[in-house]
């Protein structure tokens, strides 16, 4: 416990770092990214505690409830289109593997695409709820539905925007330590989003239908 | 689906209004027109000394760890300086308020504050207490001394940590600017629904209440991740983490409960905004709302939180505790098992704030039996101080004298929380002002460690040492408010007296509120000597400059490189051996050891970047609040395209020679030399009794 029942000798011991270890970036990037997915699942978990609280009968007010206007089967094709898109993006990060950049790009091009096939049947749906006079003004459970979903939808957009901008990254400047590492905290961006729309379909959109 | 907004709105401006400005006021115009000299008059010194490329290149778009730090720390001292002034108005409200017939002026009936401005002020007070002085001053610590401590040149992402501090000052802008442009929040630092919503808080108030929370609460993310990234990836070899500094550990605690529990927070707010601005029905009274779920997650934030605060507090006591009892720190393992229970625990205990929402005794129970549980990693941290202390060589200077002041709060606050655990009595005093003095004594263990860090940590960062005589008077000026203040505000509370009462309808109690007033006056005679310590210290710094280990009892890694710290902080990482590896150096005579051979090292850029998407993010703030559109619209396009631009450009850094930085440590050392080191202390182990080791002191003379 104290320094003097120390068992280095201090006549021998090493006092610098002689044989510099220099610090592994993309590790370090990456640990970092990771911690913020943490945060971000903590956001998840708090906006899907409020749609528990806020999924009661009573908190529909009388007005209308997922099991009123929830197709299972039109948010399974949205499934489709996301985890297709995942996939995509991992056979983009096995291109990368082989330092193959054409294979790379068109990986993320096509989970590109198909993260716009998965928003446009997001917002086609929101708009089509919108037509019916189906808002998040229209109850407490509404908000609490609205707010989860488009929450996640904002996720993928921004996640869209990265796509892109990691695409040009890798057009102009190739694989470097940079790009490289934010290709990883992308990927792992993705996939959590993938997982996190494995809970909005189960618990929101499953759930609410047959409740 | 947009709410529709009482008052005027137009494109250009949103809410905003010349109404807005509160020129008519008899207290905040003068205090606007102050403001406004005041700046001048700085702006005015800088240009005229020339100072601005200075500012910008040195401060402004810095990524160096220690000098964000300062800027936290000075954001802290700013903003707890403001708090001071609305907690010296609330008092002199309340005393002067008292009964029937007390007097009344500027349009109030009694006292001098309207009801709807007095509760903007201690909704303002407590906001900037907790997140604007407490935060910021512990961030700023954990920014300058953890990096130190675990033997790195920097914090983990350099850039990242200067957005995190002008994110901060972009809230605390906001708060500030609420002053002059509208008004503030008058519900509380918490809120409660439904008052927050649109139809019983129709101004701009509770906009500003979450736009500044908010800012902050990414802010604070952002730092944290930082921190434990820092903690995790860049230790210098040989530091295991059996060997981490107490104060790192204690980062480490904290901020992983600022990593979990921030999102609920942040949560909470945009549900607010939905619908304040959407017109979502989460917390509405009506439509399917629920109330108290707002509450629930405000307090599954609200409570770890609290212990986000307190934890690095309790690692800056295990720091100067063992320095100035010449000893190792008692209990390594338990101190460190302790900080991660309380982490923990922090998580299981929220009900406790509103046991009086009536969950029945089942749910009651369990959260008071877990809040007690906290008690335990508590009490064993206090045991740990004392026995520390015990058969220690002890030094009273100012930063002791600070460390132990907080140790006796801490007693005080942790049992009278005890107390309010207990469902039974705490339907008693809920809402009194015994809540309000015991979070009171807990956040003062804060200030307490705060400024006793201050004292410790200043010569480690501008290379002297703080008057001792200005310090402990300021010291013994700050305890002796405190007890005036915070005990009749204990028997108060137990009289029944409710908190934030702007008229105090008991003149029986007028006594006690008149000895809280001469408190608080006693209070700013403690700020005055703060000054006046700043001004002294400043002065005669030629006189108490220190070489590297300027306690010559410290026993972290910190003190091993020079003070001030030079930018790149080591020239050569040390490599690490033992738990107190500065301690053990010179017990054994080896800390003057200097490397033999010095190599080239990395350094990042500065960047402009930050600061710009700070001003930025303040933009994004007032507009929201204003629902000026399209300026949210261009602040918000603005920040993402900048982020954009500097992921393009990256940061490739520059080196430092290592001939060159040869140079510098020559220089430093030749510095070092030159002050002279009269009173140098070495420890030795005596007796061991029970694992308290007493110290004997060398003779330095001989
Ligand atoms: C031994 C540990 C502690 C216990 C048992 C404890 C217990 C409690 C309880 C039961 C309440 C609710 C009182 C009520 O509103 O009826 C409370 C309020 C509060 N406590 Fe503690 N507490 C502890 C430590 C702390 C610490 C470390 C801090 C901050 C540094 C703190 C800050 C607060 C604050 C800010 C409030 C009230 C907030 C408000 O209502 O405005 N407490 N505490
Ligand atoms: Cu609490």
């Amino acid at each position: 416990m104290s320094s003097h029942a120390s068992t280095v000798d201090p006549k021998k011991a090493e006092l610098w770092d002689t044989h510099h270890h220099s610090h592994d970036v993309i590790s370090t990037r990456t640990l970092g990214y990771f911690l913020y997915l943490l945060s971000d699942g903590m956001l998840f978990a708090t906006l899907f505690a409020a749609y528990g609280v806020l999924s009661y009968q009573h908190s529909y007010f009388g007005g209308p409830t997922p099991a009123e206007f929830v197709k299972p089967w039109y948010t399974f094709a949205q499934t489709i289109a996301l985890f297709l898109s995942v996939l995509a993006y991992g056979f983009g990060m096995n291109a990368l593997k082989h330092k193959n950049k054409s294979g790379l790009i068109n990986g993320m091009l096509a989970a590109f695409v198909l993260g716009v096939v998965f928003l446009v049947l997001d917002i086609h749906d929101m708009s089509h709820l919108y037509s019916m006079g189906i808002t998040l003004a229209s109850s407490g459970g509404m908000s609490a539905f609205m707010v989860l979903t488009q929450v996640h939808a904002t996720h993928i957009f921004f996640g869209l925007i990265w796509i892109l901008v990691m695409i040009a990254q890798v057009m102009t400047k190739g694989f470097t330590e940079e790009t490289v590492g934010r290709l990883l905290t992308l990927r792992m961006f993705w996939h959590l989003q993938a997982v996190i729309w494995v809970f909005v379909y189960i618990f929101v959109y499953l759930w609410g239908y047959i409740s | 689906m947009l709410v529709d907004l009482p008052g005027g709105w137009s494109p250009l401006l949103g809410r905003l209004a010349w109404s807005q400005i509160p020129y008519a006021n008899p207290i905040l115009a003068p205090l606007f027109v102050a403001v406004v000299i005041g700046a001048i008059i700085i702006l005015g010194l800088i240009t005229y000394y020339g100072k601005w490329t200075y500012l910008w290149k040195e401060w402004l778009t810095t990524v160096d760890h220690k000098k964000l730090g300062v800027m936290y720390i000075i954001i802290g001292l700013v903003m707890l300086f403001r708090g001071f002034i609305d907690g010296l108005m609330i008092r002199t409200q309340q005393v002067w308020a008292v009964g029937p017939h007390s007097s009344g002026v500027f349009g109030s009936l009694h006292g001098y504050l309207t009801p709807f401005h007095f509760g903007q002020v201690y909704s303002a007070h407590g906001l900037i207490m907790i997140l604007l002085a407490a935060t910021p001053l512990l961030v700023g610590f954990m920014n300058i001394i953890v990096p130190i401590q675990v033997g790195a040149r920097d914090m983990a992402y350099p850039y990242l940590n200067a957005l995190g501090l002008w994110i901060t000052a972009a809230a605390a802008a906001l708060i500030m600017i609420s002053l002059f442009v509208g008004d503030f929040a008058h519900n509380g630092w918490f809120e409660y629904a439904p008052i927050f919503e649109m139809q019983y808080s129709p101004g701009v108030g509770v906009d500003y209440w979450m736009w500044t929370l908010q800012l902050l609460a990414l802010g604070t993310t952002l730092g944290g991740i930082n921190i434990l990234a820092t903690i995790i990836k860049m230790r210098a070899p040989g530091m295991t983490w059996g060997k981490l500094p107490i104060f790192v550990w204690a980062s480490l605690a904290s901020n992983v409960i600022a990593l979990t529990s921030f999102p609920a927070l942040q949560v909470a707010l945009a549900l607010v905004a939905a619908d304040r601005y959407l017109g979502a029905h989460f917390f509405t009274a009506g439509m399917g709302g629920n109330l108290m779920l707002y509450t629930n997650l405000f307090w599954i934030w609200g409570h770890p939180e609290v212990y986000f605060v307190i934890l690095p507090a309790f690692g800056m006591m295990s720091e100067i505790f063992p320095t100035f009892s010449e000893k190792p720190l008692f209990g390594y393992m338990t101190m460190v098992l302790a900080s991660m229970a309380i982490a923990g625990v922090s998580w299981l205990v929220w009900l406790h704030h509103f046991f009086t929402m009536g969950a029945g005794p089942y749910v009651n129970t369990a959260f008071s039996v877990a809040t007690m549980l906290v008690g335990i990693p508590t009490g064993v941290k206090v045991f740990n101080w004392a026995f520390t202390m015990y058969r220690g060589r002890l030094t009273f200077n100012a930063a002791m004298l600070w460390a132990i002041g907080a140790l006796f709060l801490l007693l005080v606050g942790g049992l009278t929380g005890m107390m309010l655990a207990i469902p039974a009595i705490n339907y008693m005093v809920h809402n009194s002002v015994f809540v309000v003095a015991h979070f009171h004594s807990m956040l003062l263990v804060i200030v307490y460690a705060v400024f006793g860090s201050v004292l410790y940590w200043f010569p480690k960062v501008f290379g002297f040492k703080l008057d001792e005589f200005w310090a402990k008077t300021m010291f013994w000026l700050f305890s002796a408010g405190t007890v005036l203040v915070f005990v009749p505000m204990y028997m108060l509370g137990f009289m029944g007296m409710t908190r934030r009462l702007e008229y105090v309808f008991n003149t029986a109690w007028q006594p006690y509120l008149d000895v809280m007033e001469l408190g608080i006056v006693v209070y700013t005679l403690s700020v005055l000597a703060f000054i006046v310590l700043l001004y002294v210290s400043v002065r005669d710094h030629a006189k108490n400059r220190v070489g590297a280990d300027a306690w010559g009892t410290s026993r972290s890694l910190e003190w091993l490189t020079h003070s001030p710290v030079p930018f790149y902080n080591f020239a050569v990482l040390p490599h690490v051996n033992e738990r107190d590896e500065l301690a053990w150096r010179r017990e054994h005579g080896i800390d003057h050891v200097r490397p033999e051979h010095y190599d080239d090292i990395h350094m990042p850029n500065n960047t402009g970047v930050a600061i710009i998407i700070g001003a930025l993010t303040f933009v994004l703030g007032f507009a929201l609040t204003w629902r000026i559109w399209w300026l949210c619209i261009v602040a918000l396009l603005a920040i993402i395209v900048l982020m954009i631009i500097r992921s393009f450009r990256g940061d490739p850094g520059y080196i430092i020679t290592g001939a060159e930085l040869q140079r510098m440590e020559e220089e430093a050392y030749r510095r070092e030399a030159q002050i002279a080191d009269s009173h140098h202390i070495h420890p030795v182990s005596g007796g061991v009794v029970g694992n308290a080791m007493a110290y004997q002191r060398n003779d330095s003379s001989k």
